[in-house]
């Protein structure tokens, strides 16, 4: 009974969640799209037409949101933590960070504080960027404000 | 003075793959399944622990007009309906084990948090 709509975006979460799974892995289109069962040329589209952002970003703030999580609570050297998560370069992951974030990995390493809420919670909020600031300001997390730095 | 949480609430697409789903794989129980003929009054809740049930609804008419529940349905097939609900366990690397064998979606395995 569901309409094509609901039936096109479980395709589409379906794939978000292989990319929240497989996060440290390489982003592979061909296989996203085989799960949404659109062509590899549509996915991309039909992805930010569902979610707001490219798969690319997508995949980049899970990874940053992991960084975090590791920087919060381990004490695991920025280098690891950047090849843990699937970057293959430590600048690159660096810039990334810095992009999303607002300042460097072990900026926040210092700032962060451990807050006792669910995972999904944090997973959930603590990705600020493309779709805009967090609408409750810079959050306890410890990320930058994104809307008052420029 | 309000003394706990008795019922919460998740919409849902469809009841019976929602029991599947809460019952069959989660390993919840049935507390309450009514029919009460302008809708099903489905709860489920912890095995051990009345008092505490969860409502299972279909959104629709009468509650709601068609392009209301139209609009929810397309926020719950993208992942876009919150939080909903938090569990606890006593092994939770065990429980992540015995849900994934049965085949539920979990999206990040289980971390250590100090």
């Amino acid at each position: 009974m569901s309409r094509a709509i609901e039936e096109f975006n479980r395709r589409q979460l379906r794939a978000r969640d292989a990319m929240d799974r497989a996060y440290a892995q390489p982003l592979d289109i061909a296989r996203l799209a085989g799960i949404a069962c659109v062509s590899e040329a549509h996915f991309i589209r039909a992805f930010r037409a569902t979610f707001g952002e490219t798969p690319h970003r997508y995949l980049q703030r899970r990874r940053v949101e992991r960084a975090m999580f590791l920087l919060r609570e381990t004490s695991r050297a920025v280098t690891e933590i950047c090849f843990d998560i699937g970057f293959a370069s430590l600048g690159t992951f660096s810039r990334t960070f810095h992009d999303i974030v607002g300042e460097s990995p072990t900026e926040y390493r210092r700032r962060a504080k451990v807050k006792a809420v669910p995972t999904c919670f944090t997973m959930a909020w603590t990705r600020p960027s493309s779709l805009g600031p967090s609408s409750f300001g810079p959050s306890s997390f410890g990320e930058a404000d994104t809307a008052s730095r420029q | 003075m309000l003394n706990s949480i008795s019922i919460s609430h998740v919409f849902v697409l469809d009841q019976d793959q929602a029991l599947d789903f809460y019952v069959g794989k989660l390993g919840l129980e049935v507390s309450n399944d009514m029919d009460l003929g302008f809708m099903r009054w489905l709860t489920v809740r912890v095995p051990g622990q009345p008092g505490r049930d969860v409502l299972l609804e279909k959104p629709g008419p009468p509650a709601m007009d068609e392009a209301s529940a139209d609009q929810l349905r397309e926020l719950i097939t993208k992942g876009a309906s919150g939080f909903t609900l938090g569990f606890t366990t006593n092994d939770c690397q065990k429980t992540y084990e015995t849900l994934v064998s049965r085949g539920v979606e979990i999206t990040q395995e289980p971390t250590e948090q100090s």
